[in-house]
């Protein structure tokens, strides 16, 4: 109870402490459109199908990157020392992961809204599908990304090492997202996806029980 | 001779294996033909870096709760030496792709994966040089390692099977049992094994011991 508490109150102020600043929403929202835009200006439109859902997950791997990186690596030494000294190590892992799958979904539904707008060229038949493949991706990202930016922030060397480190990490996670969003792309049944959703789930927890795990090592100084 | 009988058992498996690998009689196939050798070398790599990544794991968990040096290098030399078995794993898979598959980079997804979980030893090792306080190296890149792990597990044993792949055993394509119906593979294939890994084994052992002396030394120098 003591855990659910304490959750509860550093989402809060993660949550309040971005609504202040607005600095980390606006910066990868701008991050996000900018590259679409870029992308369309440079492909103008992109008739294939699977160049067209390639192109996504790419703008989408490095905007989660820039984007839940900042969760640790933007803190300074004295604000990880307090929260060290006022929560449980547990606790503050999962706040990060839980704030961070907020931004990210809220963020990525934003860059979906966008991209199928520019490249109108092609949209998905099964755009739930897609959509639900966009929030496991989401999930994923944030699982993996919060975790590798905490070693990130230790190591004491910021975003070289971030993408150093999460992306062979990550490209299995992206397999298997890219596989599922293929699906949907090509307007397969839901049954035939089965394999990659349960693959994927098995993947975040994994993930979680792994960070859930090493955290307290790594937490303390 | 009680320390070093698995040394000679291992130098005595790796020559017999060599030999007779490429002396004995292997069952003819089409388009395999006489590569079905490489079995006996492209295999056990791949084995032998398994085991030694599994070590490496095993040292880190433990140098997360005893905070000793030894384990540290333990950990690393074991990485150090699994990669040089990735590399000649990779190496003779890609020769052996070049003589049957046509291409020395077939898009093979075991290929694809066993690059890149070549890659994640290496973000390690990059990791380990960006701290330069040895405590907080040791810690990190214990916990990276551990981290990384069953990532490591689910891109070379999970994934392949998820999607077809010009290897026996997955994609409709019959496993090497199969092939090996009289079993004459079996007698170098196993032996080859145990070989290999042994050496592998040994090989790290001697890396180890190399860089404790060189720490050794660093600490007296400073």
């Amino acid at each position: 109870m003591q855990l659910a508490k304490e959750v509860k109150y550093l989402i809060h102020k993660e949550i309040l402490l971005e609504w202040r600043s607005k600095y980390t929403i606006n910066g990868v929202l701008l991050y996000m459109v900018s590259t679409i835009f870029t992308c369309y200006l440079s492909f103008v439109s992109l008739g294939d199908k699977l160049i067209w859902n390639a192109l996504f997950w790419v703008i989408m791997l490095f905007s989660s990157i820039n984007g839940v990186s900042k969760s640790f690596l933007q803190e300074t030494k004295g604000q990880q020392l307090y929260s060290y000294i006022l929560a449980s190590p547990a606790a503050v892992l999962i706040s990060k992961t839980f704030y961070n799958t907020l931004l990210m979904i809220l963020l990525t539904t934003v860059a979906l809204g966008f991209y199928v707008m520019v490249f109108d060229t092609f949209t998905p038949p099964d755009l739930v599908m897609y959509y639900f493949a966009v929030i496991l991706g989401s999930i994923s990202f944030s699982t993996v990304f919060t975790m590798v930016s905490a070693i990130a922030s230790k190591a004491g060397n910021g975003g070289m090492l971030m993408a150093i480190l999460s992306f062979p990490i990550i490209i299995p996670v992206l397999i298997l997202l890219i596989r599922l969003a293929k699906n949907a792309v090509d307007g397969l049944p839901w049954d035939t996806s089965y394999d990659e959703i349960g693959m994927l789930v098995i993947v975040n927890v994994m993930t979680v029980a792994a960070s859930l795990i090493l955290f307290p090592y790594l937490w303390r100084d | 001779m009680k320390k070093t009988w698995w040394k000679i058992l291992a130098s005595f498996l790796v020559v017999y294996a060599t030999i007779a690998g490429l002396l004995l009689g292997v069952p003819h196939l089409a388009i395999l033909n006489e590569t079905i050798r490489n079995l006996y070398f492209h295999v056990p790599m791949w084995f032998a870096m398994m085991v030694l990544f599994s070590i490496s794991v095993f040292y880190s968990v433990r140098s997360l709760s005893t905070k000793s040096e030894i384990d540290d290098l333990k950990a690393v030399e074991s990485v150090n030496t699994g990669i040089i078995f990735g590399f000649l794993g990779l190496i003779t898979g890609a020769i052996w792709a070049k003589f049957t598959w046509g291409q020395f980079w077939s898009f093979d997804p075991k290929q694809n994966f066993a690059a890149i979980s070549i890659l994640l030893y290496f973000a390690y090792l990059i990791l380990r040089n960006a701290i330069d306080e040895e405590q907080k190296r040791a810690k990190l890149s214990a916990i990276y390692n551990i981290f990384a792990f069953p990532m490591m597990v689910v891109l070379l044993f999970v994934l392949p099977r998820l999607k077809d792949s010009l290897h026996p055993g997955n994609g409709g394509n019959p496993g090497f049992n199969s092939y090996d119906l009289d079993s004459r593979m079996r007698m170098v294939f196993y032996p080859a094994c145990l070989g290999w890994i042994l050496i592998g084994y040994w090989v790290y052992t001697i890396r180890f011991r190399i860089r404790t002396i060189e720490n050794k030394e660093q600490h007296i120098r400073d």
